[in-house]
Protein backbone atom coordinates (compact mmCIF):
# COMPACT_ATOMS: atom_id res chain seq x y z
CA UNK A 1 0.00 0.00 0.00
CA UNK A 2 2.74 2.57 1.23
CA UNK A 3 5.53 0.77 -1.36
CA UNK A 4 8.14 3.57 -0.35
CA UNK A 5 7.58 3.60 3.20
CA UNK A 6 10.58 1.49 5.28
CA UNK A 7 8.11 0.78 8.44
CA UNK A 8 11.46 -0.09 10.39
CA UNK A 9 12.86 3.59 9.61
CA UNK A 10 9.35 4.83 10.14
CA UNK A 11 9.10 3.94 13.64
CA UNK A 12 12.79 5.34 14.37
CA UNK A 13 11.31 8.42 13.42
CA UNK A 14 8.45 8.19 15.48
CA UNK A 15 10.73 7.95 18.41
CA UNK A 16 13.06 10.69 17.26
CA UNK A 17 10.16 13.32 16.88
CA UNK A 18 8.26 12.22 20.39
CA UNK A 19 12.17 12.21 21.72
CA UNK A 20 12.28 16.17 21.42
CA UNK A 21 8.74 17.04 21.84
CA UNK A 22 8.95 15.23 25.34
CA UNK A 23 12.64 16.67 25.98
CA UNK A 24 11.92 19.93 25.13
CA UNK A 25 8.74 19.99 26.36
CA UNK A 26 9.91 19.31 30.19
CA UNK A 27 12.67 21.83 29.59
CA UNK A 28 10.03 24.33 28.41
CA UNK A 29 7.59 23.48 31.11
CA UNK A 30 10.13 24.34 33.58
CA UNK A 31 11.63 27.51 32.24
CA UNK A 32 8.68 29.14 30.55
CA UNK A 33 7.10 27.91 34.45
CA UNK A 34 9.77 29.98 35.95
CA UNK A 35 9.54 33.04 33.79
CA UNK A 36 5.98 33.24 34.05
CA UNK A 37 6.68 33.52 37.63
CA UNK A 38 9.03 35.98 37.22
CA UNK A 39 7.15 38.37 34.99
CA UNK A 40 3.74 38.08 37.09
CA UNK A 41 5.60 38.58 40.40
CA UNK A 42 7.50 41.32 39.13
CA UNK A 43 4.36 43.20 37.92
CA UNK A 44 2.20 42.44 41.03
CA UNK A 45 1.84 45.27 43.59
CA UNK A 46 0.65 42.30 46.25
CA UNK A 47 4.09 40.18 45.41
CA UNK A 48 7.79 42.09 44.54
CA UNK A 49 6.34 44.68 41.73
CA UNK A 50 9.53 45.40 40.71
CA UNK A 51 9.41 47.58 37.01
CA UNK A 52 13.27 47.18 35.98
CA UNK A 53 13.44 43.26 35.99
CA UNK A 54 9.66 43.09 34.32
CA UNK A 55 10.58 45.43 31.81
CA UNK A 56 13.78 43.45 31.37
CA UNK A 57 12.40 39.81 31.21
CA UNK A 58 9.40 40.71 28.81
CA UNK A 59 11.55 42.22 26.51
CA UNK A 60 13.34 38.80 25.99
CA UNK A 61 10.69 37.00 26.30
CA UNK A 62 8.82 39.24 23.75
CA UNK A 63 11.87 39.06 20.94
CA UNK A 64 11.96 35.48 21.40
CA UNK A 65 8.37 34.65 20.95
CA UNK A 66 8.85 36.98 17.76
CA UNK A 67 11.37 35.30 15.69
CA UNK A 68 9.91 33.17 13.35
CA UNK A 69 11.11 29.36 14.51
CA UNK A 70 12.44 28.48 11.33
CA UNK A 71 15.34 31.74 11.35
CA UNK A 72 15.62 30.83 15.14
CA UNK A 73 17.27 27.90 14.45
CA UNK A 74 19.29 29.60 11.83
CA UNK A 75 20.50 31.68 14.23
CA UNK A 76 21.33 29.84 17.23
CA UNK A 77 23.53 27.24 14.78
CA UNK A 78 26.87 28.81 16.87
CA UNK A 79 25.06 28.20 20.09
CA UNK A 80 24.30 24.81 19.45
CA UNK A 81 27.42 23.95 17.52
CA UNK A 82 29.06 25.65 20.85
CA UNK A 83 26.90 23.52 23.12
CA UNK A 84 26.58 20.09 21.76
CA UNK A 85 29.92 20.45 19.25
CA UNK A 86 27.23 19.35 16.17
CA UNK A 87 24.36 20.85 14.54
CA UNK A 88 23.09 17.50 13.29
CA UNK A 89 19.88 15.02 15.08
CA UNK A 90 17.57 15.22 17.16
CA UNK A 91 19.70 16.56 20.35
CA UNK A 92 21.29 19.22 18.31
CA UNK A 93 17.04 20.22 17.78
CA UNK A 94 16.66 20.34 21.45
CA UNK A 95 18.37 23.99 22.31
CA UNK A 96 16.23 25.88 19.20
CA UNK A 97 13.18 23.80 20.29
CA UNK A 98 13.25 24.84 24.18
CA UNK A 99 14.49 28.54 23.38
CA UNK A 100 12.09 29.16 20.61
CA UNK A 101 9.04 27.57 23.11
CA UNK A 102 9.89 28.75 26.50
CA UNK A 103 9.22 31.82 26.19
CA UNK A 104 5.71 31.28 24.44
CA UNK A 105 5.10 29.24 27.61
CA UNK A 106 5.98 32.03 29.74
CA UNK A 107 3.14 34.70 28.28
CA UNK A 108 1.03 31.64 28.95
CA UNK A 109 2.08 31.07 32.29
CA UNK A 110 1.91 35.04 32.80
CA UNK A 111 -1.46 35.29 31.81
CA UNK A 112 -3.11 31.97 33.59
CA UNK A 113 -1.57 33.37 36.98
CA UNK A 114 -3.39 36.59 35.97
CA UNK A 115 -6.54 34.97 36.29
CA UNK A 116 -6.00 34.12 40.00
CA UNK A 117 -8.03 36.22 42.19
CA UNK A 118 -6.37 38.84 43.69
CA UNK A 119 -8.59 38.39 46.96
CA UNK A 120 -7.78 34.93 47.45
CA UNK A 121 -3.84 36.66 47.55
CA UNK A 122 -4.86 38.81 49.96
CA UNK A 123 -6.97 36.68 51.78
CA UNK A 124 -3.16 34.52 52.28
CA UNK A 125 -1.67 37.44 53.19
CA UNK A 126 -4.55 38.37 55.89
CA UNK A 127 -3.48 34.75 57.52
CA UNK A 128 0.06 35.78 57.61
CA UNK A 129 1.09 33.73 54.54
CA UNK A 130 5.16 34.43 53.10
CA UNK A 131 5.45 35.42 49.33
CA UNK A 132 6.67 32.03 48.80
CA UNK A 133 3.82 30.50 50.64
CA UNK A 134 1.59 32.69 48.66
CA UNK A 135 3.14 31.30 45.33
CA UNK A 136 3.51 27.84 46.03
CA UNK A 137 0.21 27.01 47.87
CA UNK A 138 -2.33 29.35 46.25
CA UNK A 139 -1.02 31.04 42.69
CA UNK A 140 0.17 27.46 41.13
CA UNK A 141 -2.71 25.29 42.45
CA UNK A 142 -5.44 27.96 41.67
CA UNK A 143 -4.03 28.43 38.23
CA UNK A 144 -3.00 24.75 37.94
CA UNK A 145 -6.18 24.35 35.09
CA UNK A 146 -5.12 27.00 32.77
CA UNK A 147 -0.95 25.86 33.36
CA UNK A 148 -1.86 22.78 32.25
CA UNK A 149 -3.88 23.48 28.75
CA UNK A 150 -1.30 26.09 28.42
CA UNK A 151 1.56 23.35 28.39
CA UNK A 152 -0.88 21.19 26.19
CA UNK A 153 -0.83 23.96 23.51
CA UNK A 154 2.77 24.63 23.47
CA UNK A 155 3.67 20.83 23.25
CA UNK A 156 1.34 20.59 20.14
CA UNK A 157 3.34 23.90 19.12
CA UNK A 158 6.76 22.01 19.78
CA UNK A 159 5.46 19.13 17.34
CA UNK A 160 5.19 21.51 14.65
CA UNK A 161 8.54 23.27 15.45
CA UNK A 162 10.47 19.64 15.57
CA UNK A 163 9.37 19.17 12.05
CA UNK A 164 10.50 22.45 10.76
CA UNK A 165 13.84 21.43 12.80
CA UNK A 166 13.68 18.01 10.81
CA UNK A 167 14.82 20.76 7.71
CA UNK A 168 17.66 21.70 8.90
CA UNK A 169 19.19 18.74 10.04
CA UNK A 170 17.43 17.72 13.24
CA UNK A 171 15.81 14.53 13.02
CA UNK A 172 12.28 13.27 13.06
CA UNK A 173 9.55 12.49 11.09
CA UNK A 174 9.70 16.07 9.47
CA UNK A 175 13.36 14.91 9.00
CA UNK A 176 11.89 12.07 6.77
CA UNK A 177 9.06 13.51 4.80
CA UNK A 178 11.25 16.64 4.00
CA UNK A 179 14.63 14.11 2.79
CA UNK A 180 12.66 10.76 1.56
CA UNK A 181 8.95 12.69 0.69
CA UNK A 182 9.74 15.60 -0.80
CA UNK A 183 13.21 15.39 -2.33
CA UNK A 184 12.78 12.09 -3.57
CA UNK A 185 9.33 12.73 -4.70
CA UNK A 186 7.94 9.64 -2.48
CA UNK A 187 4.06 11.54 -1.39
CA UNK A 188 3.32 7.61 -0.07
CA UNK A 189 6.27 8.43 2.93
CA UNK A 190 5.18 11.95 3.63
CA UNK A 191 1.78 11.00 3.78
CA UNK A 192 2.28 8.43 6.49
CA UNK A 193 4.84 11.11 8.73
CA UNK A 194 1.64 13.58 8.49
CA UNK A 195 -0.84 10.79 9.50
CA UNK A 196 1.93 9.85 12.57
CA UNK A 197 1.83 13.32 13.60
CA UNK A 198 -1.40 14.15 13.70
CA UNK A 199 -1.29 10.99 15.91
CA UNK A 200 0.94 12.43 18.09
CA UNK A 201 -1.15 15.81 18.43
CA UNK A 202 -4.23 13.96 18.88
CA UNK A 203 -2.97 12.09 21.81
CA UNK A 204 -1.37 14.92 23.24
CA UNK A 205 -4.27 16.96 23.33
CA UNK A 206 -6.16 13.94 24.43
CA UNK A 207 -4.02 13.74 27.66
CA UNK A 208 -4.07 17.65 28.31
CA UNK A 209 -7.64 17.99 28.05
CA UNK A 210 -8.24 15.25 30.44
CA UNK A 211 -6.22 16.00 32.54
CA UNK A 212 -7.46 19.86 32.95
CA UNK A 213 -10.78 18.24 32.99
CA UNK A 214 -9.29 16.13 36.61
CA UNK A 215 -8.37 19.26 38.16
CA UNK A 216 -10.47 22.29 37.60
CA UNK A 217 -13.20 22.62 40.66
CA UNK A 218 -14.08 25.70 39.06
CA UNK A 219 -17.29 24.35 38.22
CA UNK A 220 -20.29 22.23 40.16
CA UNK B 1 -8.17 45.92 72.24
CA UNK B 2 -7.88 48.16 69.25
CA UNK B 3 -6.84 51.28 68.94
CA UNK B 4 -6.73 53.72 66.50
CA UNK B 5 -4.91 57.78 67.24
CA UNK B 6 -5.56 60.05 64.57
CA UNK B 7 -4.95 57.62 61.72
CA UNK B 8 -5.10 58.93 58.28
CA UNK B 9 -4.72 56.83 54.60
CA UNK B 10 -4.37 58.82 51.77
CA UNK B 11 -3.87 57.51 47.72
CA UNK B 12 -2.10 59.00 45.81
CA UNK B 13 -3.28 59.05 42.47
CA UNK B 14 -3.13 60.33 38.61
CA UNK B 15 -6.02 62.68 39.17
CA UNK B 16 -4.41 63.77 42.84
CA UNK B 17 -4.13 62.44 46.02
CA UNK B 18 -7.33 60.98 47.14
CA UNK B 19 -7.82 61.31 51.09
CA UNK B 20 -9.51 57.97 52.15
CA UNK B 21 -9.54 57.53 55.79
CA UNK B 22 -8.98 61.39 57.50
CA UNK B 23 -8.10 61.46 61.01
CA UNK B 24 -9.83 59.15 62.46
CA UNK B 25 -9.66 58.06 66.28
CA UNK B 26 -11.16 54.92 67.71
CA UNK B 27 -11.37 52.75 70.24
CA UNK B 28 -12.79 49.20 70.45
CA UNK B 29 -13.26 46.90 73.31
CA UNK B 30 -12.31 43.51 73.57
CA UNK B 31 -15.22 40.99 72.98
CA UNK B 32 -17.71 43.70 71.45
CA UNK B 33 -19.22 44.09 68.43
CA UNK B 34 -18.10 46.66 66.92
CA UNK B 35 -19.72 47.54 64.06
CA UNK B 36 -18.54 51.15 61.17
CA UNK B 37 -21.62 52.09 58.41
CA UNK B 38 -21.03 54.08 55.62
CA UNK B 39 -21.77 54.05 51.96
CA UNK B 40 -19.26 53.02 49.50
CA UNK B 41 -16.43 55.45 49.00
CA UNK B 42 -16.77 56.40 52.84
CA UNK B 43 -13.70 55.04 53.11
CA UNK B 44 -14.72 52.37 55.46
CA UNK B 45 -13.44 49.59 53.51
CA UNK B 46 -9.73 51.38 53.60
CA UNK B 47 -10.35 51.57 57.70
CA UNK B 48 -10.73 47.82 58.40
CA UNK B 49 -7.71 46.93 56.38
CA UNK B 50 -5.42 49.06 57.75
CA UNK B 51 -6.15 46.75 61.19
CA UNK B 52 -4.45 44.36 59.42
CA UNK B 53 -2.47 46.33 57.43
CA UNK B 54 -3.45 45.26 54.15
CA UNK B 55 -3.25 48.55 53.81
CA UNK B 56 -0.41 50.97 55.95
CA UNK B 57 -1.86 53.92 57.51
CA UNK B 58 -0.04 57.41 56.16
CA UNK B 59 0.23 58.76 59.34
CA UNK B 60 -1.39 58.12 62.97
CA UNK B 61 -1.21 55.02 65.33
CA UNK B 62 -2.92 51.61 65.84
CA UNK B 63 -2.64 49.32 68.22
CA UNK B 64 -4.19 46.13 67.66
CA UNK B 65 -3.82 43.52 70.53
CA UNK B 66 -1.25 45.16 72.19
CA UNK B 67 0.80 45.52 68.68
CA UNK B 68 1.90 48.92 67.62
CA UNK B 69 1.14 47.62 63.17
CA UNK B 70 3.17 50.57 61.78
CA UNK B 71 6.34 49.46 64.08
CA UNK B 72 6.54 45.68 63.18
CA UNK B 73 9.01 43.81 60.81
CA UNK B 74 7.19 42.01 58.33
CA UNK B 75 7.75 38.47 59.88
CA UNK B 76 6.25 40.40 63.23
CA UNK B 77 3.66 41.57 61.22
CA UNK B 78 3.01 37.32 59.76
CA UNK B 79 2.78 37.01 63.80
CA UNK B 80 0.33 39.28 64.27
CA UNK B 81 -1.83 38.52 61.60
CA UNK B 82 -2.33 35.18 62.56
CA UNK B 83 -4.16 36.72 65.67
CA UNK B 84 -6.81 39.00 63.78
CA UNK B 85 -8.47 37.05 61.11
CA UNK B 86 -10.58 38.37 58.41
CA UNK B 87 -13.81 37.36 56.74
CA UNK B 88 -14.39 38.93 53.09
CA UNK B 89 -17.43 39.88 50.94
CA UNK B 90 -16.64 37.85 47.89
CA UNK B 91 -15.32 34.99 50.55
CA UNK B 92 -11.97 34.47 48.50
CA UNK B 93 -11.65 30.68 49.35
CA UNK B 94 -9.42 28.49 46.79
CA UNK B 95 -11.87 26.42 44.58
CA UNK B 96 -9.22 24.52 44.02
CA UNK B 97 -9.65 23.15 47.61
CA UNK B 98 -11.66 21.61 49.48
CA UNK B 99 -14.37 22.58 52.50
CA UNK B 100 -12.00 21.02 54.68
CA UNK B 101 -8.33 22.17 52.60
CA UNK B 102 -9.32 25.54 52.64
CA UNK B 103 -10.00 25.56 56.49
CA UNK B 104 -6.82 24.16 56.79
CA UNK B 105 -4.97 26.24 55.10
CA UNK B 106 -3.70 29.04 57.49
CA UNK B 107 -3.16 26.08 59.80
CA UNK B 108 -0.55 24.80 57.01
CA UNK B 109 0.72 28.45 56.97
CA UNK B 110 2.30 28.16 60.27
CA UNK B 111 3.28 24.09 60.21
CA UNK B 112 0.82 22.39 62.57
CA UNK B 113 1.06 18.85 62.07
CA UNK B 114 -1.10 16.97 59.90
CA UNK B 115 -3.31 15.05 62.46
CA UNK B 116 -3.80 18.31 64.67
CA UNK B 117 -5.20 20.01 61.92
CA UNK B 118 -7.36 17.07 61.05
CA UNK B 119 -8.94 17.67 64.23
CA UNK B 120 -8.90 21.19 64.14
CA UNK B 121 -10.58 21.44 61.23
CA UNK B 122 -13.62 18.95 62.22
CA UNK B 123 -14.58 21.01 65.70
CA UNK B 124 -14.80 24.14 63.25
CA UNK B 125 -16.84 22.62 60.58
CA UNK B 126 -18.97 21.27 63.38
CA UNK B 127 -19.09 24.94 65.00
CA UNK B 128 -20.03 26.55 61.79
CA UNK B 129 -22.51 23.97 60.43
CA UNK B 130 -21.03 22.58 57.67
CA UNK B 131 -20.81 18.92 58.76
CA UNK B 132 -21.20 16.51 55.94
CA UNK B 133 -19.67 19.28 53.43
CA UNK B 134 -16.05 18.54 54.18
CA UNK B 135 -15.01 17.06 50.70
CA UNK B 136 -17.20 19.34 48.55
CA UNK B 137 -15.16 21.98 46.79
CA UNK B 138 -16.35 25.59 46.94
CA UNK B 139 -17.90 25.34 43.51
CA UNK B 140 -20.41 23.14 44.89
CA UNK B 141 -21.67 25.03 47.78
CA UNK B 142 -24.22 27.84 48.09
CA UNK B 143 -22.64 31.77 49.13
CA UNK B 144 -23.92 31.11 52.58
CA UNK B 145 -22.11 28.15 53.18
CA UNK B 146 -19.04 29.84 51.05
CA UNK B 147 -19.33 31.97 54.39
CA UNK B 148 -19.41 29.67 56.95
CA UNK B 149 -15.87 28.09 55.28
CA UNK B 150 -14.98 31.64 55.54
CA UNK B 151 -15.54 31.84 58.76
CA UNK B 152 -14.64 28.41 59.58
CA UNK B 153 -11.03 29.05 58.03
CA UNK B 154 -10.27 32.76 59.74
CA UNK B 155 -11.38 31.51 63.00
CA UNK B 156 -8.46 28.04 61.93
CA UNK B 157 -5.76 30.10 64.37
CA UNK B 158 -7.68 30.88 67.21
CA UNK B 159 -7.61 34.86 66.69
CA UNK B 160 -8.76 37.31 69.21
CA UNK B 161 -10.02 39.93 66.59
CA UNK B 162 -12.13 39.21 63.32
CA UNK B 163 -12.54 41.27 61.08
CA UNK B 164 -16.15 41.30 58.54
CA UNK B 165 -15.28 43.00 55.46
CA UNK B 166 -18.61 43.31 53.98
CA UNK B 167 -18.90 39.90 55.02
CA UNK B 168 -22.88 39.15 54.73
CA UNK B 169 -23.31 41.85 51.38
CA UNK B 170 -23.10 39.45 48.80
CA UNK B 171 -26.11 37.36 50.45
CA UNK B 172 -29.63 37.15 49.90
CA UNK B 173 -31.62 38.45 53.46
CA UNK B 174 -32.18 35.07 54.89
CA UNK B 175 -28.60 33.81 54.34
CA UNK B 176 -27.72 37.30 55.62
CA UNK B 177 -28.69 36.41 59.16
CA UNK B 178 -27.95 33.50 59.86
CA UNK B 179 -24.56 34.36 58.81
CA UNK B 180 -24.99 37.21 61.58
CA UNK B 181 -26.41 34.65 64.12
CA UNK B 182 -23.27 32.50 63.62
CA UNK B 183 -21.19 35.68 64.26
CA UNK B 184 -23.03 36.87 67.66
CA UNK B 185 -22.78 32.92 68.64
CA UNK B 186 -18.78 32.76 67.61
CA UNK B 187 -18.69 36.55 69.97
CA UNK B 188 -20.39 34.91 72.95
CA UNK B 189 -19.05 31.27 72.49
CA UNK B 190 -15.23 32.31 72.03
CA UNK B 191 -15.19 35.98 73.43
CA UNK B 192 -13.97 36.97 69.97
CA UNK B 193 -13.52 40.89 69.65
CA UNK B 194 -15.47 41.66 65.86
CA UNK B 195 -15.09 44.23 63.88
CA UNK B 196 -17.26 44.55 60.82
CA UNK B 197 -18.21 47.35 58.03
CA UNK B 198 -21.48 47.38 56.65
CA UNK B 199 -23.59 49.41 54.11
CA UNK B 200 -26.49 47.98 55.87
CA UNK B 201 -28.18 49.53 58.96
CA UNK B 202 -29.68 46.41 59.58
CA UNK B 203 -26.37 44.30 59.90
CA UNK B 204 -25.71 47.01 62.76
CA UNK B 205 -28.96 46.63 64.46
CA UNK B 206 -29.31 43.27 64.75
CA UNK B 207 -25.93 42.41 65.82
CA UNK B 208 -23.14 45.50 67.12
CA UNK B 209 -23.17 46.95 70.71
CA UNK B 210 -21.21 50.01 69.35
CA UNK B 211 -21.73 51.42 65.68
CA UNK B 212 -19.58 54.14 64.15
CA UNK B 213 -20.83 56.12 61.11
CA UNK B 214 -18.26 57.20 58.38
CA UNK B 215 -18.60 59.74 55.53
CA UNK B 216 -15.53 61.13 53.58
CA UNK B 217 -13.09 59.23 55.21
CA UNK B 218 -14.10 60.98 58.33
CA UNK B 219 -16.31 58.60 61.41
CA UNK B 220 -18.85 61.27 61.84
CA UNK B 221 -20.57 59.59 64.98
CA UNK B 222 -19.97 57.11 67.46
CA UNK B 223 -21.82 55.81 70.12
CA UNK B 224 -24.17 52.32 71.51
CA UNK B 225 -26.36 51.28 68.40
CA UNK B 226 -29.05 51.94 70.86
CA UNK B 227 -28.49 55.19 71.52
CA UNK B 228 -27.58 56.44 67.64
CA UNK B 229 -30.71 54.44 66.52
CA UNK B 230 -33.15 56.41 68.98
CA UNK B 231 -30.97 60.09 68.68
CA UNK B 232 -29.12 59.76 65.33
CA UNK B 233 -27.02 63.21 65.25
CA UNK B 234 -25.63 63.74 61.83
CA UNK B 235 -27.48 63.53 58.54
CA UNK B 236 -26.11 60.14 57.02
CA UNK B 237 -27.00 58.46 60.19
CA UNK B 238 -30.28 59.64 60.13
CA UNK B 239 -30.79 58.60 56.59
CA UNK B 240 -29.37 54.98 57.86
CA UNK B 241 -31.79 54.84 60.60
CA UNK B 242 -34.64 55.73 58.20
CA UNK B 243 -33.70 52.45 56.39
CA UNK B 244 -34.25 50.25 59.10
CA UNK B 245 -38.22 52.03 59.88
CA UNK B 246 -39.22 52.84 56.20
CA UNK B 247 -40.40 55.78 58.06
CA UNK B 248 -40.82 58.41 55.24
CA UNK B 249 -43.19 56.68 53.37
CA UNK B 250 -45.99 57.61 56.14
CA UNK B 251 -46.38 61.03 55.74
CA UNK B 252 -48.71 60.49 52.74
CA UNK B 253 -50.63 58.47 55.73
CA UNK B 254 -50.37 60.84 57.92
CA UNK B 255 -51.87 64.00 55.39
CA UNK B 256 -55.05 60.98 55.20
CA UNK B 257 -55.76 60.28 58.39
CA UNK B 258 -55.83 63.65 59.51
CA UNK B 259 -58.46 64.59 56.94
CA UNK B 260 -60.40 61.51 58.10
CA UNK B 261 -60.12 61.91 61.62
CA UNK B 262 -59.58 65.73 62.15
CA UNK B 263 -60.15 65.54 65.82
CA UNK B 264 -57.35 62.94 66.13
CA UNK B 265 -53.69 63.59 67.20
CA UNK B 266 -51.31 61.91 65.75
CA UNK B 267 -48.20 61.26 67.84
CA UNK B 268 -44.38 59.23 67.49
CA UNK B 269 -43.58 56.93 70.32
CA UNK B 270 -40.01 55.77 70.55
CA UNK B 271 -39.54 53.08 72.81
CA UNK B 272 -35.98 52.73 74.25
CA UNK B 273 -34.61 49.07 75.33
CA UNK B 274 -36.72 47.13 78.38
CA UNK B 275 -39.80 49.69 77.80
CA UNK B 276 -40.30 47.90 74.15
CA UNK B 277 -41.27 44.79 76.38
CA UNK B 278 -43.83 46.56 79.03
CA UNK B 279 -47.54 47.06 78.40
CA UNK B 280 -47.26 50.93 78.13
CA UNK B 281 -49.84 51.55 75.87
CA UNK B 282 -52.52 49.30 77.26
CA UNK B 283 -52.41 50.99 80.26
CA UNK B 284 -52.26 53.95 79.51
CA UNK B 285 -55.02 53.47 77.43
CA UNK B 286 -57.25 51.75 80.33
CA UNK B 287 -56.89 54.70 82.49
CA UNK B 288 -58.00 57.35 80.01
CA UNK B 289 -61.20 57.58 77.98
CA UNK B 290 -59.54 57.75 74.46
CA UNK B 291 -59.08 55.39 71.13
CA UNK B 292 -56.39 55.12 69.56
CA UNK B 293 -55.32 53.67 65.68
CA UNK B 294 -51.86 52.61 64.82
CA UNK B 295 -50.66 54.06 61.77
CA UNK B 296 -47.23 52.50 61.76
CA UNK B 297 -44.11 51.32 63.02
CA UNK B 298 -41.35 49.53 63.97
CA UNK B 299 -39.77 47.63 66.68
CA UNK B 300 -36.89 45.70 66.08
CA UNK B 301 -34.68 43.30 68.21
CA UNK B 302 -30.88 44.19 69.14
CA UNK B 303 -27.74 43.00 70.57
CA UNK B 304 -29.26 45.57 73.62
CA UNK B 305 -32.50 44.60 73.71
CA UNK B 306 -35.74 45.65 71.37
CA UNK B 307 -35.60 48.94 70.02
CA UNK B 308 -38.91 50.65 68.49
CA UNK B 309 -40.98 53.65 67.00
CA UNK B 310 -44.36 53.52 66.66
CA UNK B 311 -46.81 56.10 64.87
CA UNK B 312 -50.26 56.41 66.35
CA UNK B 313 -53.30 58.03 66.44
CA UNK B 314 -55.32 59.11 69.17
CA UNK B 315 -58.78 59.44 69.18
CA UNK B 316 -60.80 61.39 71.75
CA UNK B 317 -61.33 64.87 73.94
CA UNK B 318 -58.24 67.14 73.67
CA UNK B 319 -57.88 67.20 77.25
CA UNK B 320 -57.92 63.66 77.99
CA UNK B 321 -55.63 63.29 74.65
CA UNK B 322 -53.03 65.64 76.58
CA UNK B 323 -53.22 63.86 79.61
CA UNK B 324 -52.83 60.31 78.09
CA UNK B 325 -49.71 62.10 76.42
CA UNK B 326 -47.93 63.13 79.94
CA UNK B 327 -48.82 59.68 81.51
CA UNK B 328 -46.93 57.80 78.72
CA UNK B 329 -43.96 60.74 79.07
CA UNK B 330 -43.57 59.35 82.41
CA UNK B 331 -42.89 55.76 81.45
CA UNK B 332 -39.46 57.17 80.20
CA UNK B 333 -41.19 56.52 76.73
CA UNK B 334 -40.61 59.43 73.86
CA UNK B 335 -43.18 61.08 72.55
CA UNK B 336 -43.65 63.22 69.65
CA UNK B 337 -46.15 65.18 68.21
CA UNK B 338 -46.74 64.36 64.94
CA UNK B 339 -48.78 67.17 63.99
CA UNK B 340 -45.98 69.96 65.31
CA UNK B 341 -43.35 68.17 63.90
CA UNK B 342 -45.13 67.74 60.11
Amino acid sequence: MFPNVDWQIMMEQTWETLYMTLVAGVATFVIGLALGLILYITNESLLLKNRPIYVFVSAIVNVFRSIPFIILIILLIPFTLFLLGTMLGSTAALPALIIGAAPFYARMVELALREVDRGVIEAAESMGATKWQIIYKVLIPEALPALVSGITVTIVAIVGYTAMAGVVGGGGLGNLAYLEGFQRSQNDVTFVATVLILLIVFVIQFIGDRLVTTIDKRSA
Amino acid sequence: MIQLRNVAKWFDTKNGRVQAVDDVSLTIDRGEIFGIIGYSGAGKSTLIRLLNRLESPSSGEIEVAGSELTKLSPKELRGVRKNVSMVFQHFNLLWSRTVAENISFPLELIGVPASERKRRVQELIELVGLAGREDSYPSQLSGGQKQRVGIARALATNPEVLLCDEATSALDPKTTDSILELLVSINKKLGLTIVLITHEMHVIQKICHRVAVMESGKVVETGQVSDVFQHPEQPITKEFVKQIGAVDDLSLTFEHLKERYPSGQIVKLKFLNETAEQPILSDVLKTHQIGFNIIGGNVTQSQVGALGTLFIQLIGEANEIDRAITSIRSQSVEVEVESDVS
